[in-house]
């Protein structure tokens, strides 16, 4: 009779979709798509300026150069040359002035990128330098922002802090973040006819791409089809940028009425694309003598670039992590994007949320030194209330923690308190090497704070031997994204998954999409394919119900098999029945997250639909003499709701903690004095390598965990929020600089905490313990 | 006239002419093959995302399987050997190659663009070395990068590897060892196309044969740098001569107290006599970028391309080497720091080419060490490389050599510190004396690896690490492995 379980329903730990044509080299990426003979390469010319007026341009030679077809500036663009995602006037190519070192100026198609280059090469651009504005104190003081500041607060900030026995003042500064996917930005416009465009990209958001070839192009929005299969990655730096390199290709595809791949090399992506935001925190903060926080006055300022393109949501969305998990009583946030002449940040996993987190991250273990405490205990005792205490500064009220659970659960299995003496009692004895021992909790919004972004839609295909088409607008970056809508589709449908065909993302199939980004994917998605599925059921159900003359309620699709009273028949033979019969065997389906609003006016709202959490432990070796470090162990225990895919969501739990790790510690962001980026390629910019995963490290994903919210089988989104328990390591790496002057001063880290930086805070620190003459408290307790 | 490049491509022969000589491998099997699997992550060697496998016949009847990358690797440089791809690993009805099979279990890709990378570095471990410990598959990787995983998936795939078939298709080919024998050459490749040149003399004869006639070829050993001219600075090379393929340069051997190691030999190739004179040698090249370069990257290209941070040199100064040059009127042999003149100059004259090195044997009392300082531990460019050795009798420093690269624009001695030190008592005082006086021999810049004071202040702080190394003070620095 009926098998009791099918392949690949949702629970299954079943591997990535594609993983056996990973290991082969089989899986299809855009620069592997077999290419047309006719088929020309791009090359962009950057600007070698900050911010200039372009004075003249000159492209005769560039254009004599044999094999070059087409050259475009601005002045070549057919439509508007714009690819604002929240603002307009956001250029594409540089129209008059360059605003940061690495902006396009022209582009050339040409017969190979060789060609191309060597054609830009005889370009000439002279440019008239004008002031240039590098660093974000630059931008505060001219008030130069993208965007106006936005300002949450609830409660009265001033008197919180008049009142509060103890206050601290400071600032802290986090750097940005490369996305480093291992694919460059790529793209692939082929003409069609009507002057149409076909754009192959490595894209999260295929319709922004539609959207903003149209709008480059001067087309309605039905002449431009996007596709996507797969990317090398993503993280955020594919959400909006690729609009940037698909435009160009295309415009140049539209002027040499010829298909134009335009990839990046890796120096050219990192010079041209924006990163994660760079922050300046400045904050006053009160509290009490057990180290409650009282009161909270802070300013988020980011590194926003030359344009907005997401930096406003970003910042709002540093603010709304600026609590993390505690309760502040009385609390003002406000948040700057600056404008500087430097590369136009983006969204990043996290989206600005890792920064805010960091920044009470660091004041909460400031504080905990301040009054003498382990911040373990500090970091509980400010902690969210379950009923009262529960506000944020948005106004939001909590109504999903567990962070208690999660924190007792991980103080017991990492050994936390046992350690924490162990770890000082051995750096009493130990001059040179200091070790350092952090918690760091975590508390991420799941929803897109712009409430209309989610929406998603599916398009199912079942054909009549049963097989089905699975199609809908998330995007596959290696998240996992399409294996796990699969399994929802077939646990739906229970069939096993090898009867759902996964497709590529197409702007034809599945219209208006969101980006894949804000962890949102298989929340949208599967709700959205769930959806769709559940419409062709209902209709094959409505067909047996008839051709066997069963109720309804008699019916039920289990182990490959649909059971019709006491009949039962294989999936396929009912779906090619109901074929014969008339019956639609396609469905569109459609998602729309309900509850969730804010006004961004009055700074409250509903933003989020849930909450997910997660908690972590670390602890680092620091050698005191040159910075260097190990992370010896890590502890992490994430909540990830009921999971879909556990082999999955553990992929993302351990990647993003590691790719958070290396945010916080080597991975560091230089420009030189004339705003050039100078580490712009893997031999300058180091990501985590093998040997950087911590020698011990103990992943769980929290079992107990339970979505409250209905989202797809009760799972909660894991893409951005494990990243933020890196956050651990680079505490862990304060504690140990604060170890080495016998925790007597607080020291001041900077992210990232490279071995420099650890270096310099520890030299710092000891300067500072070495004038100390009052012990620690009285000398705080100002 | 002009050679074929002839080589092994997944089992298949081919026969390349007419390509531009400078056309990486990476390039030739995306473009010309379409081969995708391969990709390109960063056209300089510092990501593994197009790592292959060079096959080799060696002398003892055996092959070499060595993970390189492909990226910067020029096409004739494949001459008589066997390229494996991603593509190629497949057994032949089909089924995964063991590495593949256990990277596809451990849930080991999730983007999977840096996993073909991933699966030609294991490959080669899997056939180099069947059970590994966990220190090395983290050697192994040093220089793969992956963005999505964090690792710890790919670590157990290198456990479970083993787990499936214990030999594949290439160890039960019997003829392999006998194609590639053939494909062999008695004299030099000499590969023409488009009007540029690519030659690979077998013999110093013949090399000096190629520099009489053309004084201004371009030297090309393992490429590591050299491939970047290309893919980076986008230079054009009329004619190059490739050292690789003269095997009596490649020698590593010890004769009447010294170590001789040829030009070619590779990092690789040195490491173990390195390690057995001198144990913190040993260490310190592992930390020297990742095996794929390593494996093809020379003592004689390090110091032949005088950069100011190749971590060689320092330690060689050190060590006292002395470096013979070879030219059409003979050879000279100069001390080491005599042989960097300034910036990427170095003392060669036209037609002459580093032979070998010469390092003197360790005498006793002799304490040696050297150190890389780099934000990332495994895989990265120094930004303080620090070496020492020094000869202490009772308790007093009879001989000090102490070398730094990263401090200046050549890889230079400390020679006010080794003042400080000489005719001293060893001791902490000694030691912050020394570093005191490093004021006096550098003046560092700012740049992205690090800032003039951080590596000062870190310099110094090394000739205290080694002074408390020395004289036996336990956890002076955290252990590599």
């Amino acid at each position: 009779m009926a098998e009791t379980r099918i392949h690949g329903g949702v629970t299954a730990a079943i591997p990535h979709d594609s993983a056996a044509k990973h290991v082969t080299g089989e899986a299809v990426y855009t620069d592997d798509i077999p290419e047309p003979p006719d088929l020309l390469h791009a090359y962009v010319l950057m600007s070698p300026r900050a911010h200039a007026r372009i004075l003249r341009i000159d492209t005769e030679a560039a254009a004599a150069v044999p094999g070059v077809a087409a050259i475009v500036t601005a002045g070549d663009i057919p439509g508007r040359n714009d690819v604002g995602p929240i603002f307009p006037n956001e250029p594409v190519l540089a129209t008059g002035v360059v605003e940061y070192v690495g902006m396009p100026v022209l582009a050339i198609a040409a017969t190979s990128v060789k060609v191309a280059r060597r054609a830009a090469a005889l370009v000439q651009v002279d440019y008239e330098d004008l002031p240039a504005i590098l660093s974000i104190e630059d931008a505060l003081a001219a008030k130069a922002l993208v965007c106006p500041p936005h300002e949450m607060k609830r409660g009265d900030t001033a008197r919180g802090l008049a009142r509060a026995p103890h206050r601290l003042r400071g600032e802290f500064r986090c750097g940005g973040q490369d996305h480093f996917y291992l694919e460059g930005q790529v793209a692939m416009a082929l003409p069609q006819e009507d002057g149409d465009m076909l754009v192959l990209a490595s894209t999260q958001h295929p319709s922004e791409i539609q959207k903003m070839t149209a709008r480059l192009l001067g087309l309605p929005a039905n002449s431009v089809t996007v596709e996507v299969r797969r990317m090398g990655g993503g993280f955020g730096g594919k959400e909006t940028q690729p609009s940037i390199f698909a435009g160009i290709a295309a415009v140049l595809a539209a002027k040499a009425k010829r298909p134009v791949k335009l990839r990046l090399d890796r120096d050219d992506d990192m010079i041209m694309t924006g990163k994660r935001h760079d922050f300046l925190v400045r904050y006053e903060a009160g509290y009490d003598d057990q180290g409650r926080l009282l009161a909270l006055d802070m300013i988020l300022a980011a590194r926003a670039g030359h344009v907005a393109d997401l930096s406003p949501s970003i910042v709002d969305r540093a603010l709304f992590h600026a609590d993390n998990c505690y309760f502040i009583p009385d609390v003002r946030l406000i948040g700057y994007a600056c404008r500087t002449n430097t590369q136009s940040n983006t969204a990043f996993r996290g989206f600005g949320g890792p920064q805010g987190m960091l920044a009470i991250e660091n004041l909460i273990d400031d504080i905990a030194r301040r009054v003498g405490r382990d911040p373990l205990e500090v970091r509980k005792l400010n902690y969210y209330g379950t009923e009262t205490r529960n506000v944020t500064p948005y106004h939001q009220a909590i109504e999903d923690n567990i962070i208690g659970e999660l924190t007792a659960e991980i103080e017991r299995s990492a050994a936390y308190g046992p350690r924490r003496r162990e770890v000082e009692s051995w750096n009493r004895a130990s001059p040179v090497l200091k070790r350092g021992l952090a918690f760091a909790p975590l508390k991420f919004g799941i929803s897109f704070t712009t409430a209309f972004l989610n929406q998603a839609g599916a398009l199912i295909h079942v054909y009549t031997d049963g097989s089905v088409h699975l199609n809908h607008g998330g995007t596959e970056m290696g998240q996992g994204l399409m294996t796990k809508i699969a399994q929802v589709v077939a646990e739906e449908f229970q069939i096993d998954i090898g009867l759902v065909k996964i497709t590529a993302t197409n702007t034809g199939k599945v219209p208006n999409t969101s980006a894949t980004a804000a962890s949102s994917g298989a929340d949208l998605n599967g709700m959205a394919a769930q959806a769709a599925a559940r419409e062709i059921k209902s209709r094959l159900i409505g067909f047996a119900a008839m051709q066997f003359k069963v109720p309804p309620g008699d019916i039920s699709f289990a182990g490959g098999r649909v059971h019709i009273g006491e009949r039962s028949l294989p999936f396929g033979e009912l779906v090619g029945m109901a074929y014969k019969a008339r019956i639609q065997l396609s469905a569109t389906g459609f998602y729309r997250t309900p509850l969730i609003h804010y006004d961004r006016e009055t700074g409250s709202g509903h933003p989020f639909l849930y909450f997910a959490y997660g908690v972590a432990v670390a602890e680092t070796l620091v050698d005191t003499l040159t910075g260097e470090y190990k992370v010896t162990r890590a502890d992490l225990l994430h909540d990830v709701g009921r999971s879909i895919n556990p082999a999955i969501d553990m992929g993302q739990i351990e990647g993003g903690f590691i790719q958070g790790m290396g945010w916080l510690t080597t991975e560091e962001l230089w420009w030189d004095k004339t705003g050039a980026l100078k580490t712009h390629a893997p031999s300058t910019y180091k990501i985590p390598v093998a040997r950087d995963l911590p020698a011990d490290f103990r992943v769980q994903i929290y079992k107990a965990g339970v979505n409250r919210a209905e989202t797809i089988h009760r799972s909660k989104a894991v893409g951005e929020p494990p990243l933020m328990l890196a956050n651990a390591v680079w505490l862990a790496l304060k504690d140990a600089v604060a170890a080495a002057t016998e925790y007597r001063v607080p020291p001041r880290l900077d992210a990232p905490a490279t071995p420099e930086h650890v270096l310099m805070a520890i030299e710092e620190a000891r300067r500072r313990a070495a004038q100390l003459e009052r012990p620690l408290l009285a000398a705080s307790a100002d | 006239m002009s050679d074929a490049v002839r080589f092994l491509l997944n089992g298949e022969e081919r026969t390349v002419d007419g390509l531009d000589p400078t056309t990486t491998v990476l390039e030739y099997l995306r473009n010309h093959e379409r081969r995708c699997g391969t990709k390109e992550g960063c056209a300089e060697g510092d990501c593994g995302a197009c790592t292959v496998v060079l096959a080799e016949a060696n002398a003892r009847g055996s092959i070499d399987y060595r993970a390189v990358n492909s990226c910067i690797r020029f096409v004739p440089a494949l001459d008589g050997r066997h390229l494996i791809t991603v593509e190629g690993l497949r057994e032949a009805d089909g089924s995964l190659h063991p590495v593949q099979r256990a990277l596809v279990d451990s849930h080991g890709s999730q983007c999977g663009f840096c996993t073909p990378g991933f699966a030609m570095s294991l490959f080669a471990l899997w056939h180099n070395d069947k059970s590994p410990t966990r220190e090395d598959v983290l050697q192994v990787l040093a220089g793969n990068l992956c963005r999505c995983t964090g690792y710890r998936p790919i670590l157990d795939a290198a456990r479970h590897m083993y787990e499936g078939p214990s030999d594949d298709k290439f160890d039960r080919d019997p003829t392999m060892y006998g194609r590639l024998k053939r494909l062999g050459r008695l004299t030099g490749l000499h590969y023409t196309a488009g009007g540029k040149e690519f030659l690979a003399p077998r013999s110093l004869g013949e090399l000096g044969e190629i520099l009489k006639r053309n004084p201004d070829a371009a030297l090309l050993a393992g490429g590591t740098d050299f491939g970047l001219f290309v893919t980076k600075q986008h230079r054009e090379f009329q004619r190059i001569v490739w050292l690789g393929e003269i095997a009596e340069l490649r020698s590593v051997a010890t004769a009447e107290g010294v170590l001789e190691i040829g030009c070619n030999a590779t990092w690789a190739d040195a490491l173990p006599a390195l390690e057995r004179y001198w144990p913190n040698f040993g260490e310190f090249v592992r930390r020297f970028a990742s095996p794929p370069i390593r494996n093809v990257a020379t003592i004689g290209g390090n110091i032949a391309n005088a950069s100011p941070i190749g971590d060689g040199p320092p330690a060689l100064m050190a060590l006292d080497a002395s470096v013979v040059v070879i030219g059409l009127h003979g050879e000279r042999e100069m001390p080491l720091e005599e042989f960097f003149v300034d910036y990427r100059k170095t003392a060669l004259r036209p037609s002459e080419i580093v032979a070998r090195v010469r390092v003197p044997l360790p005498s006793p009392g002799l304490e040696f060490a050297a150190y890389k300082l780099s934000k990332r531990l495994d895989q990265d460019i120094s930004s303080v490389c620090a070496a020492f050795a020094l000869r202490i009798e009772g308790g007093t420093v009879k001989e000090a050599r102490v070398a730094f690269g990263g401090m200046a624009a050549t890889p230079k001695r400390a020679k006010a510190a080794e003042a400080a030190l000489i005719g001293r008592p060893w001791t902490t005082a000694t030691a912050t004396a020394a570093g005191a006086a490093l004021d006096q021999d550098f003046a560092p810049i700012d740049d992205f690896r690090a800032s003039a004071a951080y590596r000062l202040t870190a310099a110094k702080n090394l000739l205290r690490r080694f002074h408390l190394e020395t004289t036996g003070v336990a956890n002076a620095r955290i252990a590599y492995g």
